[in-house]
């Protein structure tokens, strides 16, 4: 990892109510690596994505992207800092009054004023470099299948080039062969625009293939974090009952809310 | 169950609810002023407000116009008073009717689709999405629906208030057997500036609040199409309830003293 982290995380502490759920969390992710956060559903991996986002704020602690301190930050400023960002969501998150090329050439016409025209002839090429025909640019988000979904909201996270590229759940809800190509794509664009990559995920499988680091968040703390090809032999309990998907271990499923 | 922690958590509940509501608005407000404004997205909502709203506007005071007449004659008639028949049908549709029709029809049709459409949103994450494409929120979805609301009230009810006078015109004429100049003369003798210009107020307040309304709810529903349903339900029940009592406050400030 390079010395000075593109993002940096200290003490991260967010609670609804009683729940606390991210509690004095550390995190590190370098310039142009590829950061995994495995952990059970519930364990505050989309809280942890939404706080470094903007979209959550939390009580306490410390987020810095490139050394700058984000939290407490003004809107306009944030929304600077936001132009840094692609964000791939678990449900894809798709405009469904925007035509599929209008949702990826959303931040360039937005955020970047891109002229209409220009805009369209970038967001085609990144439906192409997604596997996606120039004609699925004119459909409406409603007629796309879930993985075309998830393919166009990776275009769109891409298109305006962005430095951090945030993948939420990007394999949950696909079939195993849909889950490779997405996984594919998204070593590939992360590697082509050099950028950092933060993503959540409780699939193994998706984790081993798009991480270069992996770190495993459980009760608010990463509780272990290293090489993704050290994870077999992280010689944490927690880790190994998760990669292992075992009911039997130091993890207890709450089966009772 | 103590009563009193009853009324007290009920309170603290309101005022909670208020609070939100008075940060809601303080904030979208100072989005509308400040730009980058979307003229593409102002203009749509414009279209579908006013454009879109001119049948059931239209229909429902021309009938209000016409009940109105009707009513007023048969009250009229017992103190030998129906020449004023024409006179009440102006002034209630200007002052009161134009814009109270206008202000709950629009809250039923375009109070419910703004909450219902930014609620699917809210769930769906794409207001997140706006958030981390650069592009505020309330700035692409709420501003453009508040101008909008705010200036196509003022216009539906210019149209409701001519088709109501003119549906009093038409039962006037037509059933009650009025003189055409007469009605007409009538109409205009005894109306002023200020009987229309209460009601372009009262219209354009409504308007702000039907569009608060629907982008408040909606902003804040949770809980996935159940959560929309109630966005939905709340947004409606809220805009048409603050619309009443906006009525009466902005009644009371133009004419109490008068």
């Amino acid at each position: 990892m390079k010395h000075h982290p593109k993002i940096s995380i200290r003490g991260l502490y967010k609670a609804f109510g009683p729940k606390v759920v991210l509690d004095g969390l550390d995190l590190d992710v370098g310039v142009a690596e590829s950061m995994v956060v495995i952990g059970g559903s519930g364990t505050g991996k989309s809280v942890l994505l939404k706080c470094v986002l903007g979209l959550l704020e939390p009580e306490s602690g410390s987020i810095k992207i490139d050394g700058v301190e984000v939290l407490g930050m003004p809107t306009s400023e944030r929304e600077k800092i936001n132009r840094k960002f692609g964000m791939l969501f678990q449900g894809a998150a798709l405009f469904d009054s925007l035509a599929v090329w209008e949702n990826v050439a959303f931040g360039l016409i937005r955020a970047q004023g891109v002229d209409r025209i220009a805009a369209k002839r970038i967001a085609i090429e990144n439906l192409a470099s997604v596997g996606l025909r120039p004609e699925v640019g004119e459909l409406s988000p409603a007629e796309l299948s879930g993985g075309m979904k998830k393919r166009v909201a990776l275009a769109r996270a891409v298109a305006t080039k962005p430095e951090i590229i945030f993948f939420d759940e990007p394999t949950t809800g696909l079939d195993p062969i849909m889950s490779d190509v997405i996984d594919k794509l998204i070593v590939k664009c992360v590697h082509e625009l050099g950028a950092t990559a933060l993503s959540i995920t409780h699939d193994m499988g998706s984790a081993r293939k798009i991480a270069h680091r992996v770190a495993m968040l459980h009760m608010g703390k990463i509780i272990w974090q290293g090489p993704v090809a050290g994870i077999d032999r992280s010689g944490n309990p927690y880790v190994d009952q998760f990669i292992n998907g075992r009911a039997e271990g130091p993890i207890q499923m709450q089966v009772r809310a | 169950m103590n009563p009193l922690a009853t009324l007290g958590r009920v309170f603290i509940g309101f005022m909670q609810v208020a609070g939100r509501i008075s940060l809601f608005t303080f904030v979208a407000v100072s989005h509308c002023l400040r730009p980058p404004w979307y003229p593409q997205l102002i203009g749509r909502q414009m279209l579908d407000i006013g454009y879109f709203s001119l049948p059931v506007v239209g229909l429902t005071s021309l009938f209000t116009g016409m009940v109105l007449a009707l009513q007023s004659y048969t009250g009229f008639a017992r103190f030998s008073a129906e020449g004023a028949v024409a006179t009440v049908v102006v002034l209630s549709m200007t002052r009161e009717l134009g814009p109270v029709i206008a202000g709950l029809m629009v809250a039923g049709r375009i109070g419910a689709s703004m909450a219902a459409e930014i609620g699917t949103m809210r769930v769906t994450e794409q207001i997140d999405a706006l958030s981390t494409l650069a592009t505020n929120p309330f700035k692409y979805l709420v501003a453009p629906r508040l101008i909008a609301g705010l200036t196509m009230l003022p216009l539906l009810v210019i149209v409701a208030d001519v088709i109501g006078v003119f549906g009093g015109y038409l039962v006037g004429v037509y059933k009650l057997n009025f003189n055409p100049a007469a009605y007409l003369k009538r109409t205009f003798d005894f109306l002023e500036f200020i009987d229309v210009f209460s009601g372009l107020v009262k219209a354009g307040a409504f308007g702000f609040i039907i569009s608060l309304m629907g982008c408040y709810h909606g902003y804040h529903s949770e809980g996935g199409a159940q959560g929309v349903g109630r966005a939905t339900t709340n947004a409606v029940v809220s805009a048409s309830i603050l619309l009443l009592v906006f009525n009466y406050g902005i009644t009371e400030i133009f004419f109490a003293t008068r």
